[in-house]
């Protein structure tokens, strides 16, 4: 396929899948901030979580204080902001209306339609928006999106190609929002207890592992299970380990006469996530870890660029 | 679909009897089930001049334009012989001249029009065919004669809308298809890709055909991409293809990837900015290169703009002669050529009857039309005739079929054209039906999208 069709197919699943992880931060602290909360823990986790994504400088142009409502406005309906959600689901748009032949209807509609509706929303709601609302449509629309793909997509190169991006993606995300919560997951809290219930909450709930941590540890939350299920565990869909695996098999899928080195590094980082324990990651460093690791994922997807896609110096 | 004296034309009674019985809601509220489902496919054009990203629906009027079978089988074989004229002149003019030899056509229109391509002169393309995709404007007068106005060899567009329209008919009133036999037109992206293939360079065996688009800012990006998809073909851009060894690649993740037909999309200007417009940045450099030694075919070959140029369409008769020995079985317009001191003289004397076009304009530009202009401005555009009388020609006002439309106030009689799609390669083959445009404005002659025009669903009725 072309290289530029791929590249835009690569992109438009990636701003798909990072407007969902924001919608899913944003949802877990609005839902906290409707309930009885610490005011300061709050804002300290909104602060910590707009460091790790990289979005602290663009608020501090617009906001001096962090206020939990103006946060979740600038990060899902800011128009001018190009990280913000509605800014993502305007580039998933834009990146897939260039390859819309290559894209089945139902992808193109759901993606065109979602757009669309993003628009008039914000266009019709802005001062008042319901942002409880917003970001549970926008993963709504993400699922579907993803099921539309996965339902009616030929499983060729186009296809791998969404889904890399999907997977690098998310794995970017889980890793900052680790790093976000990094303090809390320090080897010393590990007592038993659960030092901060309202972090923990936050953390479990953006990655859709609340329910899921229940279900397989059937016991308190403690730090190293929670690191352990979102970076180690197979079966987590938004695990690290999980998605670096997603990664390195649709990444053999579409292997060319470049791209060997590429695929070894795709490979070896999902081995090492695979037989690492998570004793010697906490022993060594959490914060180190993460920072290696987010590292490692965006010199795989400069990698996959050069391979495969629309090198930088040339898009 | 009335006669003048208020009863019905056979070949819409079918209709008619079954409009009558729709409640007024119901056809309303299946336009704005319209309007929402072109939205959310997107069939939208983007329109110059406005805002980054402003795209805006073509209106589409849900009241069919039904042609029965006879008309179109005269007009079926009016447009196969006159694009085989076409082909012929183009061909001829590119070789060995002989029509101008003959003097049937001034050499200097030809050799010192605009779109000439000297480039062109002894290059012989596959088949002999320029204008594979041709999209020929015809109206019907006051006298129900049909006329040809505008033949389109460069880049037509529109089929895009003849098929959408047909789907949105079908999706919305699926009850009229059962009620008529309507000629079915879905198979235009086969016939299409069948007729490229065909013209691949000689000794290719399996050819790779691409779709040649300027990106999606383009107006008709959408057309381009609905295309490329019902052809399964790749849709690229000027930057995604590069010529090596006088062949031409594509970029693919699997490496370079030989291509053997191009579809283009973009005008030749751009198409090769080391031989056309240098500081384009939407063609292929060198690709003229490959397209001289044969080893890349372009479709629509480059140069025939020469053969849709307005000054050029009074000659087409000529040529139907000239090259077939028929006469031609639909006409021209009649048109002046003020480049002529008698017609100029005729029409300075009747500016405020006649329609002035610009020869080379296109879209609805650069046009007056008398009787719908004020004083003033016909004035304006004396002057500017008499400044250089070579660049117009005139036609008269034509009293245009119209076709009962939604307006504001119920169905209204609107001013219509259709823009059959002929298709070149290995045969001459036209899908039954094409592109219904109307002038939406009251009494409006102008049917061009980019001036407000709509559409509707063209039927052929099978008997």
């Amino acid at each position: 396929m072309l290289s530029r069709t791929a590249d835009h197919m690569y992109w438009m699943s990636r701003y798909i899948e990072r407007a969902e992880s924001l919608a899913r931060l944003v949802d877990a602290h609005y839902r906290m901030s409707l309930l009885p909360h610490d005011d300061a823990a709050l804002a300290q986790s909104l602060r910590a979580t707009m460091t790790a994504l990289q979005m602290e400088d663009a608020y501090w142009e617009r906001h001096d204080t962090i206020e939990p409502r103006a946060v979740f406005e600038f990060v899902s309906l800011d128009r001018e902001f190009s990280g913000s959600i509605f800014s993502c689901l305007r580039a998933a748009r834009e990146n897939a209306r260039a390859v819309r032949g290559s894209l089945t209807s139902e992808l193109w509609e759901t993606l065109n339609s979602t757009w669309l509706d993003a628009r008039t929303l914000v266009a019709h709601s802005a001062p008042h928006a319901d942002i409880g609302q917003f970001v549970e449509w926008v993963k709504e629309r993400s699922h579907l999106t993803r099921g539309v793909a996965v339902g009616t997509m030929l499983r060729d190169e186009a296809f791998h190609f969404t889904r890399i991006g999907t997977f690098l993606e998310r794995a970017d995300s889980t890793a900052r929002i680790l790093t976000a919560h990094q303090t809390d997951l320090k080897p010393g809290a590990d007592a038993g207890a659960v030092p901060d219930p309202f972090a923990w909450s936050v953390l479990l709930r953006a990655l859709s592992a609340f329910e899921v941590y229940r279900r397989v540890y059937r016991n308190v939350i403690t730090p190293v299970k929670v690191a352990q299920l979102l970076i180690l565990r197979d079966d987590m869909p938004r695990s690290l380990l999980r998605c670096c695996k997603e990664v390195y098999s649709n990444l053999r899928s579409v292997t060319n006469e470049h791209s060997a080195e590429t695929e070894r590094r795709a490979g070896e980082m999902h081995a090492m996530l695979h037989f690492t324990r998570m004793e010697d990651i906490l022993s060594s460093g959490l914060p180190e870890f993460l920072e290696q690791f987010l590292g490692k994922l965006r010199d795989l997807s400069d990698r996959i660029a050069i391979d495969f896609l629309v090198p930088p110096a040339e898009a | 679909m009335y006669l003048s004296d208020g009863t019905t034309r056979p070949h819409y009674l079918n209709y008619d009897h079954w409009l009558k019985e729709q409640p007024a809601e119901r056809l309303s509220q299946k336009r704005a089930e319209a309007d929402a489902l072109f939205h959310r496919v997107g069939i939208t054009f983007a329109v110059y001049g406005q805002e980054e990203g402003a795209e805006r629906l073509i209106p589409f009027d849900i009241v069919p334009r039904v042609l029965p079978l006879e008309d179109w089988i005269r007009i079926e074989g009016a447009l196969k012989q006159r694009v085989r004229a076409l082909n012929s002149f183009l061909h001829d003019i590119y070789h060995d001249q002989q029509i101008l030899k003959a003097g049937v056509i001034p050499p200097e229109q030809v050799l010192c029009n605009s779109q000439y391509r000297p480039e062109m002169q002894g290059v012989d393309v596959p088949s002999d065919i320029y204008a594979h995709i041709a999209g020929i404007d015809i109206v019907r007068d006051d006298t129900g004669e049909f006329l040809v106005l505008e033949d389109n060899l460069r880049v037509p567009s529109g089929v895009s809308y003849m098929l959408e329209n047909r789907k949105m008919m079908m999706r919305l009133f699926p009850e009229l298809f059962s009620a008529h036999r309507v000629a079915p037109v879905d198979h235009y992206a086969d016939v299409l890709l069948d007729n490229l293939r065909s013209v691949a360079p000689t000794g290719v065996a399996d050819p790779t055909v691409v779709l040649l688009t300027p990106g999606a800012h383009n107006s008709a990006y959408f057309e381009h991409a609905f295309l490329a998809q019902q052809m399964g073909i790749e849709l690229v851009e000027g930057q995604d293809l590069f010529v090596r060894d006088e062949a031409v690649f594509m970029r693919t993740t699997q490496g370079p990837q030989r291509v053997d037909v191009i579809y283009r999309r973009i005008d030749d200007d751009f198409l090769d900015p080391l031989v056309f417009r240098p500081d384009s940045m939407l063609g292929v450099p060198g690709l003229l290169t490959a397209y001289r030694a044969g080893r890349i075919t372009i479709a629509n070959a480059i140069g025939t703009g020469v053969a849709d140029d307005k000054s050029i369409y009074p000659y087409v008769p000529a040529m139907i002669h000239f090259y077939l020995g028929q006469a031609p079985i639909i006409g021209n317009v009649h048109t002046w050529m003020l480049r002529k001191k008698e017609d100029l003289d005729y029409v300075l004397a009747h500016l405020p009857e006649l329609v002035v076009k610009e020869v080379h304009g296109a879209g609805g530009y650069g046009m007056l039309i008398g009787p719908a202009s004020t004083k003033a401005q016909i004035e304006a555009f004396r002057h500017q005739i008499i400044a250089t009388p070579e660049r117009y020609i005139a036609q008269p006002t034509l009293a245009l079929s119209t076709s009962p439309t939604f307006a504001s106030q119920g169905l209204e009689p609107r001013h219509i054209d259709l823009r059959p799609f002929v298709v070149s390669g290995r045969d001459v083959t036209i899908v039954p039906g094409g592109l219904t445009r109307v002038a939406l404005q009251e009494g409006s002659l102008v049917v061009n999208s980019s001036q407000g025009g709509g559409t509707k669903d063209t039927w052929v009725l099978e008997a």
